[in-house]
């Protein structure tokens, strides 16, 4: 394992941002750390980077303990959501400055640097200062200046989160290309559930504190562990007890067996999906998500009265 | 009307306030001008050249240049705490930075003489000397640095000096390296600031520095001395001279730091 975090504890003053994490992260991986804001998945990423001192637990990185160890020789790369950029030096400087803390041979240095800044496609740029550069360009150099000292481990901290949809939907896609090609251990925050079933190999879900579930996006989404999970990392409906997800509602013009009535409040066409919202006979609210074929077949208008059942539907022991 | 007057009239605005400027600031500063220059370059010359008006300005000089160096290192020091530490009372130190500015300065002459004079409660007495006369410019420029250091330190970006931490750069480096830049204009005004002040400061030094022409006589004490002694050509022209250095620092303080700008914002 390249991370492993045991019952790892932080409290700052009385609140608990953290109350005995573990978790496990293979070598190479790419960990989405997804909750909500607030929940700890940022602390737990400082803690690892060793920007914080747990109060009990233990973290280690290639089979080594990190206690006592200071961020300066834990070989992690860091990335911030707003790009904690070096503003008085030119993108190349940026990228540079790890390698020539190290007094790396200047030759070295340049050689490394031109080829970094190739991959992240900034070689045009390397004279400009961060201002001038777009925040997603920011973006490509801070992972660039992480990367020029060979981390061991990549930390991203919502790195996407400060960008615009297009731009963050682009970035998203070379970071997956770049993680196939480097094969860094990399765990990045989020609380996109979305932006982490499409880029994770692991999906660590983090609220209040503590770990609701880990596992693979496709685990995750079909066998959540509790309501929490199931409701974060997607859509969902709450029939009493009975949690249904709006693809797994089936809509039918004629009663069949186990469906009930409902009536269509609104339609709303997202191109080949469907969002349909519902109300059922004792007033519970119900969304539906279908395709466009299946409209068209039902005839679907608003204010209709159709039958509803569930293809599948989970109940969380209490 | 919510568009308000300045965007809509411009030329009105601009005229008010140069005018306003031309009144306050600008004619005080043409007058002592033509006064200095008013029996021509000749005798302006003569009287900054003259000896002891001569020993004034290159003691001040010099003296406010210590002084801005110290008050450099020690505001930015000062600054860094108050920003970066939790202490018990630091509200109230913080508070007390900003006394010698509202301190009346010849109230702090007296404080200072009392304290580092020949009855001194500490047995230190550098009543007279340039050291005495270092320390009261010391005292009244303390908050310029800290002052204008103090806010910049606060909205700079912690993650990027961590961000420098993790690639290998110790806490020093991290310093001198992402700091310090940062801090640099800000520095270099708190100091310009505190270089003018401690050029023209006079209530505070005229106790504690005796006005020992050739030893202690700072030029403000000096230009009061000429214009006592009705020779207010030589206070006009040594005043003149202060001025200029003044102007000259802070137009390149300026000078440096938009051009900096230019390239960081």
């Amino acid at each position: 394992m390249a991370i492993e975090v045991h019952g790892v504890t932080k409290r700052f003053g009385e609140f608990t941002a953290l109350d005995e994490v573990s978790l496990a992260v293979a070598d190479g991986s790419l960990t989405a750390l997804l909750g909500p804001s607030g929940g700890g998945k940022s602390t737990l990423l400082r803690v690892i980077a060793g920007l914080e001192e747990p109060d009990a637990g233990e973290v280690r990185i290639a089979g080594r303990s990190m206690d006592g160890v200071p961020p300066q020789r834990r070989g992690v790369g860091l990335v911030f959501q707003h790009y904690a950029p070096f503003r008085h030096m030119t993108v190349r400087d940026n990228v540079a400055f790890g390698l020539r803390v190290r007094k790396r041979p200047r030759d070295e240095v340049r050689a490394r640097v031109t080829e970094l800044l190739e991959l992240v496609h900034l070689s045009g740029l390397a004279d400009r200062y961060p201002a001038q550069l777009s925040g997603g360009q920011r973006q490509r150099m801070a992972l660039a200046r992480a990367l020029a000292v060979e981390p061991r481990v990549l930390l991203l901290d919502e790195p996407f989160g400060a960008l615009d949809a297009r731009v963050r939907r682009e970035l998203r896609d070379w970071l997956r290309r770049l993680h196939d090609e480097m094969h860094v251990t990399t765990i990045f925050v989020t609380h996109d559930q979305e932006e982490a079933m499409e880029l994770a190999e692991q999906i660590v879900v983090v609220n209040e504190g503590r770990v609701e579930q880990a596992g693979r996006p496709a685990d995750l989404y079909e066998r959540p562990a509790n309501p929490f999970v199931m409701s974060f990392v997607g859509p969902v409906n709450r029939l009493g007890e009975t949690w249904v997800r709006p693809h797994d509602v089936e809509l039918m013009r004629d009663p069949r067996e186990g469906s009930v009535e409902a009536l269509v409040d609104r339609v709303v066409r997202l191109g080949f999906e469907v969002r349909v919202a519902l109300t059922l006979a004792d007033g519970t609210s119900l969304s539906a998500q279908v395709t466009r074929a299946e409209v068209e077949d039902l005839e679907l208008e608003e204010g209709q009265i159709v039958h509803v059942r569930s293809h599948r539907s989970t109940v969380f022991a209490a | 009307m919510s568009r308000g007057l300045a965007p809509a009239r411009p030329a009105v605005a601009g005229a008010l306030a140069s005018a306003y400027l031309s009144l306050v600031v600008l004619l005080p500063l043409a007058a002592v001008a033509a006064r200095a220059t008013d029996g021509g370059v000749g005798a302006f010359w003569h009287a900054v050249t003259a000896p002891e008006g001569r020993a004034a300005i290159e003691l001040t000089v010099a003296l406010a240049a210590i002084v801005v160096v110290i008050n450099a290192l020690a505001g930015t020091l000062i600054a860094w705490v108050l920003v970066r530490d939790e202490f018990p009372g630091k509200r109230l130190v913080n508070a007390i930075i900003d006394l010698p500015f509202a301190l009346p300065t010849i109230v702090a002459g007296l404080t200072l003489l009392a304290l580092y004079g020949p009855k001194g409660p500490l047995g230190v007495d550098v009543a007279f000397t340039r050291v005495g006369v270092g320390l009261a410019l010391l005292f009244v420029t303390l908050p310029f640095v800290v002052r204008s250091v103090q806010p910049v330190l606060m909205e700079l970006d912690r993650e990027a000096e961590e961000a420098a931490a993790s690639l290998g750069a110790r806490p020093l480096t991290v310093f001198r390296r992402i700091v310090l830049p940062s801090l640099r204009p800000a520095i270099a005004s708190g100091c310009g600031l505190a270089f003018a002040r401690a050029l023209g400061e006079f209530g505070s030094v005229v106790l504690l520095s005796g006005n020992i022409p050739f030893r202690t006589e700072v030029a403000s004490v000096f230009v009061f001395g000429r214009v006592e002694s009705d020779d207010v050509h030589a206070a006009a022209a040594v005043s003149v001279v202060l001025l200029a250095v003044s102007l000259a620092l802070l137009l390149g303080i300026g000078l440096a730091t938009s051009w900096r700008d230019r390239r960081v914002r």
